[in-house]
């Protein structure tokens, strides 16, 4: 400044006041951020954005596409490879000796081959994939319903959730996802184990992944190994029902 | 922006009830929602910075706008076949602790300022409630209490060419109404003000619900319409700075109409009447 005794200049001031303020403004909101308080605030509306789905379109069906709409180049997310020793000698096997395993609250613990899900009744769909982060992609998803499995299993009234227990691992952590009954006896939820008309690749979940297509990308559990029907999420890792969910605090709701 | 009832007509320089209740607390708790809403979704933008038009698009597709970074750590926006250098600001900047960081929004215009997307949702999707139910409820309201049509309606004679281009010039000199005349919104503020309540916050809000793939589902119509999620996701950034561009807007015309009385009106909602010029 070149006139010493205007100490303050006018601009000065206003910069100083606008930038003063917004720092006040972001320290402000990210106190509020780690506020256990705040966030439980925040997260109540997890409830409403569910409630308000299940009003509207409790039964609705995810919109299904012709295959001239679907993504050239499906990306995958997430792991898109398993170190597991045992899981790369049934991957190079082909899955020969693989079976799925269907427990806990269910009348028959069920232990299935691949062969077996492919033997039931198939669901086809075309699909819009969309991922938490915002991208989508559309692909062409095959498998046996998830409720046909739980029929076979028996089911019990009191499983209120269907916990995906997965082969890869973040850390030493393996992956799991869960959806309520709404969402596990929806008739496109389903355990797809082709994808665009060929066997799932490894990078989107060989041999089996689940589909449910009215929540976001990381509810759709890949390398889905066991199936356990739970009463309550509580004693599942951090009881909040998924990876994400416990490890950073994602919605166990991703329908928005 | 009803008149003081118990004097005659208001002259410059008296002091006249402005702004109803329901408009002071509307504007103020949208005031903040709506930073909220902004801060928050940058930071999810920071997610996948790329936009795309159609229902698909993910890293292999090509998008319309990019923010991102090249090999030599330069930050650079590419909109089409277009690319502006934005080293610092946007897609390479450095944190408050001198790191540098390759996201596309820097730290000072988000929530939270240190990359999550789990927690931005959280902020962005419960303010989402808060920015829906306001708008409906003073909409319901303004409709009811007259708001809407004695404040927003533009006449026949306001749309006039010659009108609104008579308007245009005044705002080019500077020159705003005074008198009783300053009692009523002209006919650029109607516009600006109608097209936030009746077209950037409706279309900001579908547009969001479009991008919900449980909404899809109940209501595919809306997703379609806009031409697939992805271009609703586009719209939904589009709108988000159209609202910027009000935003500024309305903090210049405030700052030059007189900060102190504007937004004493806003806040009490008694305004005084600006004098005629040279009326001392």
């Amino acid at each position: 400044m070149r006139d010493d005794e205007q100490l303050i200049s006018r601009r000065g001031l206003i910069r100083a006041g606008a930038l003063g303020a917004g720092g006040l403004l972001l320290a402000g909101c990210d106190k509020l951020n780690s506020s256990a308080g705040f966030r439980g605030v925040l997260q109540s509306a997890e409830k409403l954005h569910m409630g308000s789905q299940r009003l509207l379109g409790r039964e609705a069906l995810a919109r299904e596409f012709a295959e001239s709409a679907m993504s050239p180049v499906f990306r995958a997310n997430g792991n898109r490879e398993v170190a597991d020793t045992a899981y790369r000698r049934l991957l190079d096997g082909g899955f020969a000796g693989w079976a799925l395993k269907v427990d806990g609250q269910v009348a028959r613990p069920l232990s299935l081959p691949l062969a077996a899900l492919q033997a039931l009744p198939q669901r086809e769909q075309i699909t819009r994939h969309d991922c938490v982060e915002g991208w989508s992609a559309i692909g062409k998803w095959q498998g046996p319903q998830l409720s046909r499995v739980l029929d076979l299993a028996g089911v019990s009234d009191r499983a209120r959730y269907i916990v995906f227990h997965c082969a890869d691992r973040f850390g030493s952590t393996p992956y799991y996802e869960s959806v309520d009954m709404v969402d596990a006896l929806h008739p496109q939820t389903i355990l797809a184990w082709k994808m665009n008309g060929q066997p799932l690749p490894e990078a989107h979940g060989a041999p089996l992944r689940l589909r449910v297509e009215r929540q976001l990308g990381y509810k759709h559990a890949k390398y889905v190994m066991r199936i356990e029907a739970r009463e309550t999420l509580d004693g599942l890792y951090g009881g909040k029902g998924g990876y994400w969910e416990d490890h950073s605090d994602y919605a166990w709701y991703a329908g928005i | 922006m009803n008149e003081d009832s118990t004097s005659g007509a208001p002259r410059g320089g008296d002091l006249v009830r402005r702004h109803r209740l329901s408009t002071r607390l509307w504007h103020w708790t949208n005031a903040v929602t709506l930073l909220v809403m902004l801060m928050s979704g940058l930071m999810i933008f920071n997610a996948h910075p790329r936009l795309y038009w159609g229902e698909y698009g993910a890293n292999s597709d090509q998008p319309w706008l990019e923010i991102g970074s090249n090999r030599q750590g330069r930050g650079m926006v590419k909109i089409g076949p277009a690319i502006v250098e934005t080293t610092g600001v946007l897609g390479v900047w450095k944190n408050p602790e001198g790191e540098v960081r390759r996201r596309a929004f820097p730290w000072w215009a988000t929530i939270p300022s240190d990359y999550s997307l789990a927690d931005a949702r959280l902020w962005h999707l419960a303010f989402a409630w808060v920015l829906a139910v306001g708008l409906l409820i003073y909409l319901l309201l303004s409709l009811l209490n007259g708001h809407l049509r004695r404040d927003i309606h533009i006449s026949r004679a306001e749309w006039r060419p010659s009108h609104i281009w008579h308007d245009v010039r005044e705002h080019a000199r500077l020159r705003f109404p005074t008198e009783a005349a300053a009692l009523r919104y002209n006919v650029l503020q109607k516009l600006a003000y109608a097209f936030v309540l009746f077209l950037a916050l409706p279309l900001i809000i579908v547009t969001g619900l479009a991008m919900s793939p449980g909404t899809d589902a109940w209501a595919s119509f809306v997703t379609e319409l806009f031409g697939g999620r992805q271009s609703a996701r586009s719209v939904h950034f589009i709108t988000a700075f159209a609202l910027v561009g009000f935003f500024l807007v309305h903090i210049v015309m405030v700052l030059l109409a007189g900060p102190i009385n504007e937004v004493r009106s806003m806040i009490t909602g008694k305004y005084r009447l600006p004098k005629e010029k040279g009326d001392a």
